[in-house]
């Protein structure tokens, strides 16, 4: 082989797999990214049944209710419209009403959305950045309340 | 008096870089040995003053001096020594100065150990790693600084964010940054050498063992912040794909390939060009990394612009020096010299391969990382990009590079056979298939991946195996003859198999606790207990309990298997009063390399606690593996012709001829 066929082979190999990862990246970006929404946006556009979701709200004060087998409700309020959230499983620590929440899962065909996985900050001063952008939106967040 | 102590140590360090920064270059243009000689004795005093302002904000620390705000907003005089001390690196500024503390330290080594190199490499390289420094010194004093004062000290401090109070934080943040912050070394070399416009096979010798020794703290701070995140966190997982653990995963995969094709350069001559530009890659991660930690701009990317110094400043360093950097290097690298001649199929060309791979799997991780940011920036829309996209973009390409693995060190330099090595690796292929097919057999056709999974695991393993074995002559020669053989082989053989078989092994763990983990969710009262796995969980009660700075409470659960205990797990609560925050303390009961795992959720009304127990097989693997690997980086670093500053005899009067 000379030295351009080498080159040539070499620059062929690279390309075959630098395109299946572009490849595989784009098939990717299609199935597995999940969209954050607020409550408002919901309101406005609802989204088929069987989507895959983040919402982000603060759980709304007086919302939460447990049942047996570990099933607990609650509402996520972005204070001007409110989703109602079941999931099932042990919450995490920081999960409180009135503090920011993010909830992910899908839509019913019934319309209730069921979440798989429920975030809470990290400790008091950090709030889930899309809870914080979604309360801003929404128009009630005052600038200084958290880090 | 302590903290303006090591406020004006830091300067003082400032002032020495920018004289380090200039004066070594310009000996090494006119040649003149005073001002390159300069430059080792600046970097060592450089460490010297750091070593000072560390030691005078940790002095702050441990005496509660909380009129330094850094120390008011992250300790508390309740706290334990050991989280006061971990505390100086719990936060921002002080994270920033265990950085500088670090590059400083890696450039004194630098001077110290660099007798042997020529001398306006060693200028040059000094230098780079001094305009490095004083840019980072800088960014500390203009926007982190952690000395500052407040005006009216305050008799308590905020406490420590009780999720970092815990011992994971003395040795992964120090791990990771001796990783991170080892590969600057590389960068100044590559820099140095594009200064110089001149390149060979010894300049990879003298750079192989940084760039190893960085790749070793690398490797076990991600496997120590994994390990951290896995007790810690309540949910069992070792790897969440979060934007911060792919900051490290990054340099790591460019680091690796970096430590494979110094090694082509070292031992052919060849790649050269490719390999200054993975040196440049790999930092310019390390970078990116710190930068996606330190701006804040992963928290919110407007939190970004509302408070955008820090962020600018560091955005400012990434784009010159990487951007300097490639800029360099698109000018100079014309100039290097071509290396030596390869077939395709050869040891150079799977060393290819392996950075072909790598780098497309760095560049995977880097889209998902980087995506969702620029998506907000651009549209507005949020999105995450969790683990399903990693595992459909990053994991095929993974895979794809483990079934090369076995094939590099077997093929010859120059041109390889093939077949021949293909026919030497039948063993291996053989445990492979077996061991898939086993899996395929007991657990059925579901377990596709899984038995994908192990069945390259065991080629790889097996494959390092027939390595030694073949180099050796176990088994065909008599075994006095093998062993003197095997006290022969280049340490950096010994090391090249046990990097793969740790690989393999945490391969086995990933799989094994994917496959196989169980869990279960359950509400228990007192002596009610769940079945998971062939154990009996069962609740005994909660009692409560004072720690220095909270209190907790402290469930009790026994564990027994066939009516025998095997023990007891103490999972727990903890509030902290400074903070008034409650954690959760997992508690893990490890069963030879399996592991029982129980974090106790809510506290239900009636005396019951919601627990999530799980059964992980095999875990542990996934850190001895990562272990190994860093064995075998020890070990490549321990061959004598690795060693820092010991060039072959050959090349010494090469050198002095210059």
């Amino acid at each position: 082989m000379t030295r351009r066929q080498r080159r040539l082979a070499l620059i062929g190999v690279s390309g075959l797999v630098l395109l299946a990862a572009v490849g595989l990246v784009l098939s990717a970006m299609r199935d597995s990214i999940v969209f954050f929404v607020s409550p408002s946006e919901l309101a406005a556009h609802h989204p088929a049944p069987g989507t895959r979701l983040r919402i982000g709200g603060l759980v709304k004060p007086g919302s939460l209710a447990r049942s047996g087998d570990l099933q607990v409700r609650f509402a996520v309020t972005d204070g001007t419209h409110d989703i109602a959230v079941q999931y099932r499983g042990a919450l995490p620590d920081l999960f409180r009403e009135g503090q920011g929440v993010v909830a992910e899962g899908r839509f019913e065909a019934d319309g209730r959305f069921v979440a798989d996985t429920v975030l809470a900050k990290h400790d008091e001063r950090y709030m889930p950045r899309e809870v914080v952008e979604a309360l801003k939106k929404a128009g009630r967040w005052q600038e200084g309340e958290a880090k | 008096m302590i903290p303006e102590l090591g406020h004006y140590a830091l300067v003082l360090a400032l002032a020495l870089a920018l004289v380090q920064s200039i004066a070594p270059c310009v000996g090494a243009h006119r040649r003149d040995g005073a001002l390159m000689q300069l430059a080792a004795s600046t970097a060592v005093m450089q460490f010297g003053f750091v070593t000072i302002s560390f030691a005078a904000l940790t002095a702050c620390y441990v005496t509660s001096d909380f009129s330094v705000a850094t120390v008011f907003e992250n300790s508390n005089s309740q706290m334990p020594l050991i989280y006061k001390l971990t505390s100086v690196w719990g936060n921002h500024e002080g994270s920033m100065l265990l950085w500088v503390l670090i590059l400083s330290l890696f450039g004194a080594l630098v001077a110290v150990f660099g007798g042997n190199l020529p001398p306006t490499l060693k200028a040059n390289v000094l230098a780079v790693q001094s305009w490095l420094a004083a840019a980072f010194y800088l960014f500390i004093l203009f926007t982190s600084n952690p000395f500052l004062r407040l005006p009216h000290p305050p008799f308590e401090g905020r406490d420590l964010n009780p999720i970092l109070q815990d011992p994971g934080l003395a040795v992964h943040p120090p791990l990771l940054y001796l990783g991170y912050v080892g590969f600057s070394i590389a960068f100044s070399f590559a820099i140095a050498a594009l200064i110089d416009g001149r390149i060979d096979a010894a300049w990879a010798r003298w750079v192989r063992p940084w760039t190893l020794a960085a790749w070793m703290f690398l490797t076990l701070g991600i496997a120590m912040g994994s390990y951290w995140a896995y007790y810690t966190l309540g949910w069992g997982g070792f790897w969440f794909w979060d934007p911060v653990e792919n900051a490290s995963l990054m340099p790591w995969l460019a680091g690796t390939a970096l430590l494979h094709s110094a090694a082509v350069m070292e031992k052919r001559n060849a790649l050269k060009i490719w390999t200054v530009l993975l040196a440049i890659l790999t930092f310019s991660l390390s970078l990116i990394g710190t930068f996606l930690v330190r701006s804040g701009v992963l928290t919110s990317v407007h939190a970004f612009a509302n408070d955008p110094l820090r962020g600018v400043f560091i955005l400012a360093i990434l784009v010159a020096f990487i951007g300097g950097g490639l800029a360099l290097f698109a000018w100079r690298a014309p100039l290097l010299r071509r290396g030596g001649l390869f077939a395709p199929i050869s040891r150079e060309g799977a060393l290819i391969l392996n950075n072909l791979l790598l780098t497309t799997s760095c560049l995977t991780v880097l889209v998902g990382t980087l995506y969702p940011l620029a998506l907000e920036v651009a549209t507005g829309a949020k999105i995450s990009v969790g683990p399903p996209f990693f595992n459909l973009t990053f994991v095929p390409l993974f895979l794809l590079l483990m079934s090369a693995v076995p094939f590099g060190p077997l093929l010859a330099w120059k041109r390889g056979d093939l077949a021949g090595v293909t026919q030497r690796l039948t063993a291996a292929f053989a445990l492979a298939i077996l061991g898939a097919a086993a899996t395929l057999a007991v657990q059925g056709a579901a377990a596709g991946l899984t038995s994908l999974g192990l069945g390259l695991a065991l080629f790889v393993m097996t494959g390092a195996v027939v390595d030694v074995v073949e180099r050796t002559g176990l088994f065909r020669l008599s075994p006095g003859a093998a062993l003197s053989r095997a006290r022969g082989l280049p340490r950096a053989a010994w090391g090249t198999a046990f990097a793969h078989v740790g690989l393999a092994l945490t391969l086995i763990g990933i799989v094994a606790v994917e496959s196989w983990a169980d869990e279960r969710i359950v509400a228990l009262k007192p002596s009610q207990s769940v079945a998971l796995s062939g154990y009996d969980v069962t609740f005994d009660g909660v009692t409560a309990r004072n720690g220095p700075n909270y209190r907790e409470r402290v469930a009790t659960f026994t564990v027994r298997k066939g009516g025998v205990a095997v023990g007891v797990m103490t999972p727990s609560k903890r509030s902290f009063r400074a903070r008034e925050m409650t954690t959760s303390q997992t508690a893990l009961m490890t069963l030879g390399l399996s592991q029982l795992y129980l974090a106790l959720g809510d506290v239900e009304g009636d005396g019951a606690v919601v627990v999530r127990l799980y059964h992980k097989p095999l875990v542990l693997l996934i850190w001895i593996g990562a272990a190994v690997m860093a064995l075998g980086g020890a070990l490549s670093l321990s061959d004598r012709r690795l060693r820092v500053g010991a060039p072959r005899p050959a090349l010494r009067s090469a050198i002095a001829a210059e």
